[in-house]
């Protein structure tokens, strides 16, 4: 039990600092960016498990198993006496595993609430002012003078552009712009995003946390322009890009001083230098290992927590 | 809605009703009890204020159509964690100097 609670530690350890650090610095993740963000899936998950994981066996470990502490604990929860061989820091341990693992549940469920609402709000506004689908692209139309284009995900799912945005773009340009937004849709990026937003939520204190929801969030990106990329083309996208981002439709509006945004939220900078440069994707076996690592880091954690499960 | 947006005065269910059927194809104007259900749920969100002081009630928009798109765009554009949550959009925030890196790239681009 304490070996698996050590181990478990080693590899919460590892993930929580060394591997996303190491990750959010490559350059490989602009090459194979789906890759990357099953990466970075494993590394939260695979962190969160092993992170309670160790605290639960080391917690458990007088009663030898997961199970046989839960029934030697579960009936004196309220009333005590704390059974023989528990001691204060095993306890702790305990208390802190289960409070850390409801906190994270509490969090992913707050943030897909908000998002649901605002969502649910978005497609009221929506219905009630945009004008139906149109040619060329069936985005639905906004009257609005500023460029703007988003989707709203979920199970109900609308992509909106706006007359400014139809304006500025040529048809190609566009297309590009909806197919962005399609590809978000369709991949189902809004989950992900959502799992690393709660994540950050939950652990605001936590810088890795910060970074891990930024690179993903650069990731997501990075894969909804390969969509229209490989269907229009890379410079319709290109200009797109540089059109509505020299527009300067989101200073305008935005709540927080634009100037203050931290650098490594230059994503846009990092997608038109990538569509620039056409990167090669990673080798097939660079993206097996890195597909392995990423289920590998999962597997580990669930396999000691089943092995002293009972 | 469009009915409420394009006067500037309060309407009734009836005068809805007279408006629509108006503006719709002969035999599909709808019935008063759904121009009521649709002004009553329209009610509930927000968009439709209604005065008691009259019978039959009065309704109005309670903002115009382009308070409304100025309210959605900020709400899509603003930074806030809960939106950005729950949409995506093209391009997010840029800032000043970036957008002048654009504009420079653009040009450039424009003029190969």
């Amino acid at each position: 039990m304490i070996a698996a609670s050590v181990a478990l530690g080693a590899l919460a350890l590892a993930l929580a600092w060394p591997v996303p650090v190491a990750l959010s610095r490559a350059e490989w993740p602009a090459r194979s960016p789906a890759t990357a963000l099953a990466l970075w899936q494993g590394i939260a998950l695979g962190g969160g498990l092993s992170m309670i994981g160790a605290l639960l066996a080391f917690g458990a470990s007088p009663a030898g198993s997961l199970t046989g502490a839960a029934t030697a604990l579960l009936p004196v929860l309220v009333a005590g006496p704390i059974p023989d061989g528990f001691g204060v820091a095993h306890l702790a341990a305990l208390t802190l595993a289960v409070g850390l693992a409801v906190h994270l549940a509490l969090n992913l469920g707050t943030t897909a609430v908000r998002a649901e609402r605002a969502r649910r709000r978005q497609h009221r506004l929506i219905d009630l002012l945009a004008s139906p689908a149109s040619e060329p692209t069936g985005a639905r139309v906004l009257s609005h003078p500023m460029p703007v284009a988003y989707c709203v995900p979920g199970l109900r799912t609308a992509t909106v552009v706006t007359e400014g945005l139809v304006d500025l773009l040529d048809d190609d340009e566009l297309r590009a712009v909806v197919g962005h937004e399609r590809a978000h849709l369709d991949q189902l990026h809004h989950l992900v995003l959502l799992a690393f937003r709660a994540w950050h939520a939950a652990l605001p204190w936590f810088p890795i946390a910060n970074r891990a929801e930024r690179s993903v969030a650069t990731l997501t990106e990075m894969l909804a322009d390969d969509a229209p990329r490989r269907r229009v083309g890379v410079e319709p996208l290109r200009t797109a890009l540089l059109r509505v981002g020299s527009s300067g439709a989101t200073a305008a509006y935005a709540d927080a001083p634009v100037d203050a945004v931290d650098p490594d939220e230059r994503v846009l900078e990092r997608r038109l230098a990538r569509l620039e440069a056409d990167l090669r994707p990673l080798d097939a076996s660079a993206r097996n290992a890195n597909w392995l690592l990423a289920t590998g880091i999962v597997a580990v954690p669930v396999c000691v927590l089943a092995a002293i499960a009972f | 809605m469009e009915q409420l947006w394009v006067t500037d005065s309060a309407l009734t269910a009836n005068e809805v009703r007279d408006r629509l059927a108006l503006a719709s194809e002969p035999g599909r104007a709808p019935a008063t009890t759904t121009v009521l259900t649709v002004l009553s749920r329209l009610e509930r969100k927000g968009f439709v204020g209604r005065s008691r002081d009259t019978r039959p009630h009065r309704y109005s928009a309670l903002l115009s159509r382009a308070e409304h798109t100025a309210e959605l765009m900020h709400e899509v554009l603003s930074s806030s964690s809960d939106r950005d949550a729950a949409l995506a959009r093209f391009v997010g925030t840029v800032t000043a100097g970036e957008a002048n890196t654009l504009r420079r790239l653009l040009d450039d681009l424009v003029r190969h």
